[in-house]
């Protein structure tokens, strides 16, 4: 995957909650077998909408999305990722994300920033002004900053995320290849596994 | 390992810790890894690129299901291709043909349409009996937590951890908090599994489980049937939570015994003392506790478009200021075309759906045949009734259950996701209405533009007969 440090850009403001991954990607989408051209089935159903924030050519070329409370839930599809990152996504900053879609995106390159609600409630102001806001996304300093957009002062928000995610993020490492550094690991535990565990064939 | 009591999750958690280092996910070995054919084609392709293998095929199974028909499945080795083929979508089956293809080259067990054994992989897993206690399992889809029902940790997994699964066996995860959801009392005459699961969603909400393992605890949950836990647990994720599992005990072990792939004469001795061993120890603290009281719940259906938007069925359409959320209250009731305070059975439907891994297992099937034994499907009232496999659909048809349905007009078909999703033929038409024993009533998770009421396959088969939402006590 693409390393993740840093990413400077137009913010897109999603004020919706609860926006499931079946809005993200429909699942007539999902019949494809690559995990390329995804894009074009970002929020499809929404972008029929002409006055849909991602029909707005104010937005065009946006790189990081901002979304109310739990975003990304319900399908496991990380076609919903591969999506977001082909329309140009980088990052989506939002309350809180649905656990699946949380660990795909990290594996996949998107980067899942949790800020509190009035922050992110600043922030889609902020990138709705005229002119809007610059957002800056620094995953090395663990923090988002906006500057312009109608807000009073620069805005700097720190937010969590675990070491080990965000080295990956910022090295663009493949997680298999970390993990079979460990194979031996996996060799014994697998010899210490009792019998009568079930087999498939 | 600790000596300290621990929960079920935390036993389950411990014992499958291949490696563990400060500072970095724990490596979780995978007793059992589910496969099919709309998530897994590009971990496949990632596999290939580096010249790598399915490490466990012994531990992998593969079905096809969310994409394919249920109807025209003559029988074993019905043609994907060709002008005997159900499948008639081109895009359905290269998709199919790559599963075909990566099973062969791969070694991988593969249930193919019209196999005995094909079915939604969360109800072919627990009836092979490759679903027992105590284990780890993995699927590329976020109803994987089904499995919890007998007492494993089961949960969905992207893409990417599909293909990690099968070149290691193993997954790096961070160990999540846990939650009890304690169901106390005892589920009144004609309250099923779904109306309790319905009602724990609205009590949590949709992101409240999220970064948890729900355990569901208490009477009632001890009281359900293997079927009705398994109802339980396959929505845990529509709360937020990944997995939601349920101690073992003598239902589970009833269950179990017999089943192809359950360990048998002394191995089964063995498996069942390590079974006992896995309930919560008492004093074990959760990170959170919620308890919803079972005696005073009703048939509860979802009137927006999540499914934490869910009321007793005998409520009406509420008004937006007064919920939780008024904003997505709002934009629900405009998609779903509804006006607050219209009573929810006075809500008609176009089309009703019993089936799919919440709702698809013989006794969703028994309990909506109870209901239309005698009565018919109200005219211009679609009702497709689609078993969770084969196998499934073999005990109903043994049962006569095939009989109660197209006497009283309805469909019946082979098996599948079916109209769970919207990627397959079985779909709502744009602005279409539908009662639905599935598990989300999302945006255009039924079709583009359907409207999604989720409810109980009981409530769902009365709701056939008279065309608005019906609870069986209605009638």
């Amino acid at each position: 995957m693409e390393p993740f440090v840093t990413q400077t850009g137009r913010a897109v403001p999603l004020r919706r909650s609860n926006v499931d991954t079946d809005q993200i990607i429909p699942a007539s989408y999902l019949k494809r077998v690559t995990r390329e051209g995804f894009g074009d089935g970002l929020f499809a159903a929404w972008r029929e909408d002409p006055s849909f924030v991602l029909n707005q050519p104010r937005y065009d070329g946006a790189t990081i999305l901002v979304a109310d409370t739990d975003f990304g839930i319900g399908s496991s599809r990380e076609h919903a990722v591969w999506a977001l990152l082909d329309y140009g996504f980088r990052a989506v900053i939002a309350p809180r994300f649905g656990d699946i879609f949380r660990t795909n995106a990290t594996k996949a390159g998107l980067l899942p920033v949790v800020l509190p609600e009035k922050t992110v409630a600043l922030l889609q102001d902020a990138a709705e002004a005229d002119p809007p806001a610059s957002v800056t996304v620094d995953l090395a300093g663990r923090e988002v900053r906006a500057t312009g957009g109608g807000l009073a002062d620069s805005l700097a928000a720190a937010f969590e995320i675990d070491d080990y995610t965000r080295w990956r993020l910022m090295e663009g490492l493949d997680d298999i290849g970390l993990t079979l550094r460990h194979e031996d690991a996996v060799s014994a535990f697998e010899a210490s596994r009792p019998g009568w565990l079930p087999v498939t064939q | 390992m600790s000596s300290a009591p621990r929960t079920l999750a935390e036993k389950i958690w411990d014992a499958h810790v291949v490696r563990s280092e400060q500072g970095e996910p724990d490596l979780l070995f995978i007793d059992l890894h589910l496969v099919h054919e709309v998530t897994s084609p590009q971990a496949f392709d990632g596999l290939r690129a580096a010249g790598r293998k399915i490490r466990r095929p012994d531990l992998t199974i593969a079905t096809e299901d969310h994409n394919v028909p249920t109807t025209g499945i003559t029988g074993p080795g019905v043609p994907l291709t060709g002008p005997d083929s159900p499948v008639t979508d081109p895009v359905s089956r290269t998709q199919v043909e790559a599963l075909r293809r990566n099973a062969a080259e791969f070694g991988m067990r593969l249930h193919p349409m019209g196999d005995a054994s094909q079915g939604i992989v969360h109800v072919i897993g627990p009836q092979l009996g490759l679903t027992q206690p105590g284990m780890v399992i993995v699927c590329g889809d976020s109803h994987t937590s089904t499995h919890g029902a007998v007492g494993a940790l089961a949960f969905g997994i992207g893409t990417s951890e599909v293909e990690h699964v099968l070149a290691t066996q193993t997954l790096p995860q961070v160990k999540p908090k846990t939650m009890a959801v304690n169901v106390s009392g005892a589920l009144p005459s004609g309250v099923t599994a779904k109306d309790l699961i319905l009602a724990i969603i609205a009590e949590i909400g949709t992101g409240g489980g999220q970064g948890y393992i729900i355990e569901y605890r208490g009477e009632a949950i001890r009281s359900l049937s293997m079927d009705g836990r398994l109802t339980v647990c396959n929505m845990s994720i529509e709360a937020g939570a990944r997995a939601g599992l349920i101690a073992p005990d003598e239902v589970t072990f009833d269950y179990l015994k017999g089943r192809p792939h359950a360990p048998s004469g002394a191995a089964w001795e063995t498996a069942l003392e390590y079974w006992r061993s896995l309930p919560t120890d008492e004093g074990a603290a959760f990170d959170r506790e919620v308890t919803i009281d079972a005696s005073v719940l009703t048939p509860y259906v979802t009137w927006g478009t999540n499914p934490g938007q869910a009321l007793p069925l005998s409520d009406s359409v509420p008004d937006p200021a007064s919920t939780r959320d008024p904003g997505a209250a709002q934009r629900a009731l405009t998609y779903m075309g509804l006006t607050a305070g219209t009573p929810l059975r006075d809500i008609p439907v176009d089309t009703v759906f019993v089936g799919s891994c919440t709702n698809g297992r013989i006794s969703d099937l028994r309990a909506a045949a109870d209901v239309l034994r005698g009565r018919r499907v109200a005219s211009g009232v679609r009702m497709l009734v689609v078993p969770g496999s084969m196998q499934v659909r073999q005990l109903a048809e043994e049962e006569g259950l095939n009989e109660v349905f197209t006497a009283a007009g309805a469909e019946w078909r082979s098996a599948g996701c079916s109209m769970c999703l919207g990627m397959n033929p079985d779909t709502l038409s744009p602005g279409e209405r539908s009662a639905s024993t599935s598990n989300r009533n999302f945006e255009g998770r039924q079709g583009k533009g359907g409207r999604t009421h989720l409810v109980s396959p009981a409530v769902a088969a009365a709701t056939a007969v008279t065309g608005r939402l019906t609870a069986p006590a209605d009638l």
